[in-house]
């Protein structure tokens, strides 16, 4: 496949545009008040990361903007349409898609299953080819179950399937946990290229070296708020911050 | 010899009806956690469509066969939408007295009109008479039901395991918020399973009645029975819900012939051996 075909994948690629915007923010899980006010924007054709500590409400913020956690409230604008009281299939509808933490394979489904059970939402989606060129893996592995596989390529079938869908923004929930080095980089390889073919990626990861080399820009979340947020370009300047909010 | 084919046929007969439903409550089981306790009174409000159709409508059996769990089904679905969907997320036994209560009141409403003895349906023309196979008579009907049933049954597995619509069913029983999240309307899709699973015990029922007669205590009978087929070959697999139906319905029938005294027990008995050997059922999967 040549080059051109792929960079028409998604089409809002590259406008550079506002694609997401999540104001005052705040989320319970029943009566635990997790999010306290999230303030963040996300351009279109960028990879943003949210760091921050365990339990800062890192995935809680994924989850909230998916329409997973039941009680939010504030404002999430999804190219300029409000979406904070979507329910989270009416969501994924319109483009946006999401890769869990737990990967979220399922067992009685095999590998063909798991790829293709999420529906094509719209046009641009990455035809099966160009996703089997991108894990080679998972073409030889089609009719194991999908638990089966390891974990790399577990997160890697998780990864996959959202990119038939057409969805142009995705939001990945560290894809880098528990896995061997020369996977990460594997999946640091998957993100840049998904990145030059125009998807719009919100990541979080508690692995800033990684995420670093494949982030525009970060920011840090602590106790359910964004408390910093800098340019990759600045991440050397930021360092001694960054260590600080994440005890590192 | 005779009298031991005409046992095991009765048993197929009977196997048929206990697959088909507990096909259903291990479908509706898996996505709504409920077990499903109207399961019987549907499968009467099945046979009483039937009746319905061909005594008020003048619609004869082939009609009813797909009408009848088609209205039953909608009836299936009110329920889910207007009463079973609030119960997601609660204890079983929540989900088992509201539809045991949902039972006997379909039952009363029916017995209040109809009695407690059977209303005859008649054998359709096509069906009619026998054939003998030289080691026995077969009525063409009970036959029909057996291979029918048998048809539906894999009809439902392949259904489930092999299509598309199946995997986002199995997938949903596994992770309902994730399916959602892809952007399958999972709330729809538990209702019509609900309706698909209720549908089948109504197809039971329509199957049954020119055999067993239409009363409105002919699924409080059965569904008993089958909850214990339901526990022996465990609530977690679809194959493994068929092929316990037709087993026991057959070992029914072979106890029937051989030790007669014992037949309306022994499921019941090798469920107590189930349950003491393999809690899971001998197709379930751990919880």
């Amino acid at each position: 496949m040549p080059d051109t075909a792929i960079a028409e994948a998604p089409a809002k690629a590259a406008t550079g545009g506002n694609i997401l915007q999540v104001r005052n923010l705040e989320a319970w899980y029943g009566e635990s008040h997790i999010l306290h006010g999230i303030n963040f924007d996300v351009n279109a054709g960028e990879v943003v990361t949210l760091l921050g500590r365990n339990g800062a409400g890192k995935t809680t913020t994924l989850k909230s903007i998916m329409g997973i956690i039941g009680k939010r409230t504030g404002s999430v604008k999804f190219n300029n349409q409000e979406i904070i009281r979507a329910t989270s299939d009416k969501i994924a509808r319109m483009g946006i898609a999401f890769c869990p933490e737990e990967r979220g394979i399922f067992a009685s489904l095999d590998v063909r299953e798991n790829l293709l059970l999420p529906p094509v939402v719209r046009e641009g989606g990455l035809p099966l080819d160009q996703i089997f060129d991108l894990f080679p893996n998972l073409k030889e592995r089609l009719n194991s179950q999908g638990t089966k596989l390891s974990g790399g390529e577990q997160q890697m079938l998780a990864i996959a399937r959202i990119l038939r869908t057409g969805a142009s923004f995705l939001m990945l929930d560290e894809p880098t946990e528990g896995l061997a080095p020369v996977i990460i980089q594997q999946i640091g390889h998957t993100i840049a290229r998904l990145k030059k073919e125009g998807f719009t990626i919100l990541l979080v990861e508690q692995n800033f070296r990684f995420a670093s080399t494949v982030a525009d820009r970060y920011y840090v979340v602590e106790h359910g708020k964004i408390i910093d947020g800098f340019a990759n370009a600045d991440l050397a300047a930021n360092m001694d911050k960054l260590h600080t909010y994440l005890g590192v | 010899m005779q009298a031991l084919y005409a046992q095991l046929l009765v048993g197929l007969i009977n196997g048929s009806f206990y697959a088909l439903l507990s096909l259903g409550l291990a479908v509706i089981f898996g996505m709504l956690n409920i077990i499903n306790f109207a399961h019987g009174a549907l499968y009467m409000m099945g046979a009483f469509v039937a009746y319905f159709l061909l005594n008020l409508g003048g619609i004869n059996y082939w009609w009813a066969l797909l009408l009848a769990p088609i209205i039953v089904g909608i009836f299936g679905m009110i329920l889910e939408r207007t009463m079973l969907q609030w119960l997601t997320g609660l204890d079983h036994l929540y989900g088992l007295l509201l539809t045991f209560g949902i039972a006997l009141i379909v039952q009363g409403v029916f017995q209040n009109y109809f009695g407690s003895s059977g209303l005859p349906y008649a054998i359709p023309d096509q069906l009619k008479g026998g054939m003998n196979l030289g080691f026995m008579f077969l009525p063409i009907y009970r036959g029909w039901v057996v291979i029918f049933s048998l048809v539906v049954c894999i009809a439902t597995w392949f259904l489930i395991e092999k299509t598309r619509l199946g995997a986002y069913l199995r997938a949903a029983t596994e992770n309902p918020t994730l399916v959602r999240a892809f952007g399958v309307n999972v709330p729809r899709m538990i209702t019509l399973t609900y309706g698909l699973g209720v549908g089948l015990a109504a197809l039971a029922g329509v199957l049954s009645a020119p055999i067993n007669q239409v009363r409105p205590l002919m699924g409080a009978d059965l569904i008993i029975v089958v909850f214990a087929v339901v526990v022996i070959g465990g609530m977690g697999s679809i194959m493994g819900s068929i092929i316990t139906g037709f087993a026991l319905g057959v070992i029914e029938g072979l106890t029937k012939y051989f030790y007669p005294e014992a037949s309306n027990t022994v499921v019941f008995v090798l469920m107590v051996l189930v349950l003491l050997v393999k809690p899971t059922g001998l197709t379930g999967r751990a919880a």
